[in-house]
């Protein structure tokens, strides 16, 4: 029983750790599809910031440096797509496609101009990387049972990223719901033209929300190279950015909901990971790919309206245009 | 003129769009506290100007005064600042936002916006007993009824300080009731000083509650009216540009059997809301019959159930030996086949397809036609041969098959695509907004041709926005309102007054018929 | 000139050529950015793709991949849907082309087997594409989402089947057995030798020509059918098709699946044509490569086969060009393949307005 407790919290522990970049890329897809620019550059936003920040903690030896240099990075390729999808009223999901292209070859040609290698920048040592920080009281609570278990190996421990994840999404949300800014996001991404015609720029509201999602995406990308792993590798973010466009939907464009989703699909991916070659009693071995898949089969389902139904803001993909 | 007293001052304010001049040397000065209303036709530069005025657009030249002081806007938050609330032809309302929300939206005060809400919601319930403007306040917008969202554009409006409100063929989407409540709104709002300027192509509407008028044709203003010494004949006449429009030579009549019976129609619209009921009439060869109504009062839903766009949901269509219910279906292109043709009221949107060339336009409903396929080739030489010929027979300029389609111009585009519904010899045709946005010399042509068509035979049923169009070419005559027929009329009876009250009023009118039937 | 006139030049012709050279100019600066004299490259690369026989073969043979992925693209473009799914189509599809090569008798001719296994690479392709088509068409989901999640997908299966079911008995790395000789698409240079001309040899297979001839199919179907004049009438306005009695539903599942088809025959390229036998990620990169050269060859089967033949030289002469110069690595043409798409792409009207403002002004039209 116990040893079942353990399992699972350290799988949920593990579900932390993979779910935080997911929180901070939904929250930047949320910002931006909430005022109507789709963003399928998401992936490409991060490989760029977890190579930028693996670069620059290895060259200046400090992890926030590198988190420094991943937003910025991040932003960059933020204002390309606004630049496409808003000033020009190119096609956004085209933009999309090209940041996520531009990012995987930038990051390899520029780790062999950089490092002379191909695909992977030098490992971090020490505190050139984001170090788990342990919560003040784990000796304290230590000694209650299972809450000290819980607190010492799931609660305590984490780098600080995750930390800033988990309260990235209640303040998400307050500025979604509870802000000027947040009412008028919401708004440009329903009806631009009812936003135009209050005085407001349609423009600035979408670019200030690129901006905001470049910035979450650079923390997400840094998390990834510098915090969770010790330097950048090839692609290293393996369709992260997909999945939390699918959490996204799957949270239904709801801060909250959001994280749930995004917790859901890094459990998912925990439980792979603890599965691999376990044979299970009664079902025998689940096929690691079927679980590392469920995130998307999921995602079809619900858009499929099978499960609810998830409904974009209206306006998104749209360029503004305009005209009476 | 009394300079403080002048709300709006405009002086040769321009504006060219491309090659159109959508406004032509304007002049015109409102009076502070007056209803002002603006009339012309479709296309006259009317909703340009206002634009201009709500920092939309800018001028080419000219200039703008408001109250007195020099104006030019670049986005509507100067037009705000102003002074200048705009209520649009399709409301620029947030859906799913409450109506609170909706109101606030872009002068929330602070950053945060608990504190703006509480403030909105004291003003508003201010506002709605001083103005009759009642509306719940916490409900999204979306499931309020048309004249309740008109009600929330006009308080967006005075919330943010409005002290000029322009509202834009605000009666288009409303009912009779709703227009008349709207009106006592105005009358409630001029008594607090606030200047109201009306846009409309509606007369009855300046008669009845504008004190100046002003008229414009063609991007130009060519006058200015006290409203109580003027008179409808006077306004349409200047609207028009000369005394009678057309002239248009038709003999009687000489109706055949129906082609088409329509018995108790019950349609819902592409969104699922029902825009006709109990709607059941006639059309027979030689025929035209003409249907008058408001704008989206369900004419326009009732002619995409009779082309096969939407299917019914109550009743029966018998048309050319067939039947339509809501179990049968027919599909436009089997009702085509069958010898039904469709003139789409929206030309650009469904009528043409804008990147076309002329010759693909030419072939939108006809691409399955025997003569232009070969097995699985479509024979391009024969579509090209084919829409040369039609161009022809309908004097389409340029007459080169090859041009896109956007290139030409709307009256050359509205008489390509009834050269390709009326050159196939089709034995029904529905027609729909036939000369909107069409040239004058055009307009005539149109007409013609429609006229010929009915010689000819077919049975031809008409929908037009313009009442004038409805009476000078056809036979007989119902009106919608509501999605209900609230009256049949044969045309050498119509007037435009009974017509109007047809338009206007269900009840009377249904009581009319009542007593007519008895 | 007319205003009309100039307008339409301004878009068909020099718009999109400014893009290409913006792209071009873009990767140039690359190339400076990591020191590289982006001169000296071009000529290594163009060396690569066409100084000597093996290079030609490889450059063509990259060609093929991307006149299918190409097709593919455009293909649902015209029907105004963005297929971002080549990818999984491309790799399911090869599932369906070596299933028939597995499984087929090996005994039987290769004039049957072949056409089989194309035909195995079109129904697969097309049946990865049909299930986002038809969410889209009745169930309103938006089919670039869908589509992304059914590139993973395929992904997670054709991993699954590998290592669990395709996998030969014995056989560490997961990849299947060899076809048999039957199943082979011949190679041009042993055509060529066939005939008694002797070319080095190269990957390049007959594929090419079923790439070429598919090309022409896409050219006839799209304008010179009624199908293709319905698919273009979707495309450009819903409610025009609406209105001619196109059903836009059946449009949006038949164009997905005709897409989807096209991009299934990545694998008789690569499996029938090279490799002989199943493997992981043989489609890598075609899918999205595809949608840079629909974008390049504004989705039309000549400007398609162009802007291939283009990514093919700078495929393999991005491979000679890594081997030459130890600093480029052979990702150069991937992020060539990003800035094609963002400047044909998503900034495609980056200079509207400016050759607009100075070859068309609006003065220009009394």
């Amino acid at each position: 029983m116990n040893d079942l407790l353990l399992n699972l919290i350290l799988t949920l522990d593990a579900s932390f750790r993979v779910c935080t970049p997911l929180i901070f890329a939904s929250m930047a897809g949320l910002f931006a599809e909430r005022s109507g620019v789709v963003d399928i550059g998401l992936e490409g936003k991060l490989l760029m910031s977890a190579f930028i920040a693996a670069s620059a903690a290895s060259v200046f030896g400090s992890p926030w440096i590198g988190l420094l240099f991943a937003i910025f990075a991040s932003c960059i390729f933020a204002m390309i797509h606004g630049l496409a999808s808003i000033t020009f009223k190119g096609n956004q999901i085209v933009s999309g496609v090209a940041i996520n292209i531009l990012a995987s070859g930038l990051t390899m040609i520029l780790t062999l101009a950089w490092f002379k290698s191909g695909g992977i920048t030098p490992t971090l040592q020490g505190d050139e990387r984001f170090l788990s920080i342990t919560l003040p009281g784990v000796d304290i609570i230590d000694h209650i049972p299972i809450l000290g278990v819980i607190y010492r190996e799931l609660i305590s421990g984490h780098n600080i990223l995750v930390y800033l994840a988990f309260a990235t999404v209640p303040l998400v949300w307050w500025v979604v719901y509870r802000t000027r800014f947040g009412l008028r996001l919401r708004a440009v991404g329903e009806n631009p033209k009812a936003v135009d015609t209050a005085g407001l720029s349609v423009e600035g509201l979408r670019y200030k929300a690129l901006l905001i999602g470049g910035i979450l995406c650079g923390i997400g990308g840094a998390y990834i190279a510098i915090a969770h792993n010790a330097q950048f590798t090839k692609e290293m973010t393996a369709g992260q950015g997909f999945i939390a466009l699918a959490a996204l939907i799957f949270g239904k464009w709801h801060p909250y909901k959001v994280l749930a989703a995004c917790f859901l699909f890094g459990f998912l991916d925990a439980l792979a990971v603890r599965l691999q070659g376990v044979v299970l009693p009664v079902i025998g071995e689940i096929p690691v790919q079927l679980i590392e898949a469920t995130p998307y089969i999921l995602t079809v389902i619900l858009l499929a309206g099978f499960i609810g139904k998830a409904i974009p803001p209206k306006a998104s993909a749209q360029p503004y245009i305009k005209e009476l | 003129m009394d300079q403080s007293n002048i709300a709006i001052e405009l002086t040769d304010v321009d504006k060219h769009f491309g090659a159109v001049h959508a406004n032509d040397k304007v002049n015109l000065s409102v009076k502070t506290g007056t209803i002002h209303g603006i009339v012309g036709e479709n296309g006259a530069g009317k909703s340009t100007l206002m634009s201009i005025l709500y920092g939309f657009y800018q001028s080419d030249s000219g200039q703008i005064k408001v109250f007195n002081k020099k104006f030019r806007a670049t986005s509507s938050r100067q037009s705000i600042e102003a002074g200048i609330g705009m209520v649009h032809q399709h409301f620029m309302l947030v859906d799913n936002f409450t109506v609170l929300e909706n109101v606030i939206l872009g002068s929330e005060g602070g950053a945060l916006i608990s504190e703006s809400l509480d403030k909105a919601r004291i003003e508003l319930t201010r506002l709605a007993k001083e103005y009759g403007l009642e509306v719940e306040l916490d409900v999204p917008v979306e499931s309020l009824s048309v004249g309740m969202q008109q009600r929330v554009e006009i308080l967006k409006g005075l919330y943010k300080g409005a002290k000029i409100l322009i509202l834009d063929e605000p009666t288009g989407v409303l009912t009779p009731q709703e227009s008349d409540e709207l009106f006592r709104i105005f009358e409630a709002l001029k008594k607090q000083g606030v200047t109201i300027i009306l846009i409309t192509h509606k007369l009855r509407e300046i008669m009845n509650i504008t004190d100046y008028v002003s008229v414009m044709r063609a991007g130009k203003m060519v006058a200015h009216r006290q409203t109580s010494e003027t008179n409808p004949e006077e306004l349409a006449e200047l609207m028009i540009g000369r005394k009678v429009l057309f002239n248009i030579k038709k003999s009687k009549a000489k109706s055949g059997k129906p082609l088409l019976i329509a018995k108790n129609l019950e349609i819902h619209n592409e969104q699922g809301m029902k825009r006709v009921s109990e709607v059941s009439f006639e059309a027979r060869s030689g025929e035209i019959l003409g249907i008058a109504g408001v704008t989206g009062n369900g004419q326009g839903t009732l002619l995409k159930a009779l082309a096969g766009i939407l299917p019914l949901s109550k009743g029966s269509i018998k048309i050319l030996g067939e039947t339509i219910s809501p179990e049968i279906t027919l599909n436009p292109a089997q009702l085509r086949n069958l010898g039904v043709a469709h003139v789409p009221e929206d030309r650009q949107k469904m009528g043409m397809i804008a990147d076309f060339s002329a010759s693909e336009t030419a072939l939108l409903g006809y691409h399955n036609d025997k003569e232009i396929n070969q097995g699985i080739w479509l024979k391009r030489s024969s579509v090209k041969a084919n829409c040369q010929s039609i161009m022809e027979a309908f004097d389409v300029r340029p007459t080169n098959p090859d041009l896109k389609s956007s290139s030409f111009s709307g009256g050359n585009q509205q008489k390509l695509i009834l050269a390709r519904e009326f050159e196939r010899d089709p034995e029904v045709l529905i027609i729909g907004q036939p000369t909107r946005g069409v040239d004058i010399g055009a307009i005539e042509f149109i007409r013609k041709r429609i006229i010929e068509m009915r010689d000819a035979g077919k049975a031809i049923i008409l929908i037009s926005v313009e009442l004038e169009e409805i009476m000078s070419l056809s036979d007989r005559i119902i009106v919608m309102c509501d999605g209900e027929i609230t009256g049949t009329v044969d045309a050498s009876d119509a007037d435009e007054a009974t017509l109007g009250m047809m338009m206007a009023n269900a009840l009377i009118s249904q009581e009319k018929s009542n007593e007519a039937q008895l | 000139m007319t205003r009309d006139r100039r307008l339409s030049w301004i878009n068909g012709l020099l718009l999109p050529l400014f893009n290409v050279l913006t792209a071009f100019l873009a990767t140039a600066v690359v190339f400076i950015l990591i020191d590289v004299n982006p001169i000296e490259a071009t000529k290594i690369l163009i060396y690569g793709a066409f100084g000597y026989e093996e290079g030609i073969g490889y450059t063509l043979y990259y060609t093929t991949n991307f006149i299918f992925t190409g097709l593919a693209v455009a293909v649902a473009f015209h029907a105004g849907l963005f297929n971002i799914g080549g990818e999984g189509q491309a790799y399911v599809g090869g599932l369906g082309t070596a299933l028939v090569a597995l499984y087929i008798d090996p005994t039987l001719s290769a004039w049957l087997i072949i056409p089989l296994g194309i035909s195995g690479g079109l129904l697969f392709g097309a049946m990865w594409a049909i299930i986002p088509a038809y969410l889209q068409a009745y169930r309103g989901s938006h089919i670039v989402i869908t589509t992304i999640m059914f590139n993973f997908l395929a992904s997670a299966l054709m991993v699954y089947l590998l290592v669990h079911v395709l996998r030969e008995v014995g056989q560490m790395s997961p990849q299947s057995k060899d076809f048999p000789d039957s199943a082979w698409i011949p190679f041009v240079h042993d055509v060529f030798a066939g005939m008694g001309y002797k070319i080095a040899e190269s990957p390049l297979n007959l594929s090419f020509i079923i790439a070429l001839l598919f090309s022409a199919l896409v050219w006839f179907f799209l304008w010179h059918t009624r199908w293709g004049f319905a698919i273009r009438a979707t495309g450009k306005s819903n409610d025009a098709a609406v209105y001619s009695g196109i059903n836009p539903k059946k449009i949006i599942v038949v164009t997905m699946c005709i897409s989807g088809a096209l991009a299934g025959l990545v694998g008789i390229n690569e499996l029938m044509g090279v490799q002989h036998r199943l493997l992981l990620d043989f489609n890598y990169g075609y899918g999205f490569g595809g949608i840079a050269v629909a974008l390049m060859g504004r989705n039309h089967p000549i400007g398609i086969i162009i802007a291939a033949l283009l990514f093919g030289i700078l495929y393999q002469g991005g491979m000679d060009l890594a081997f030459e110069m130890q600093s480029v690595s052979r990702h150069i043409i991937v992020v060539m393949q990003g800035l094609v798409i963002l400047f044909c792409g998503g900034l495609e009207y980056l200079y509207r307005p400016i050759l607009i403002r100075f070859l068309a002004p609006i003065e220009a039209s009394e």
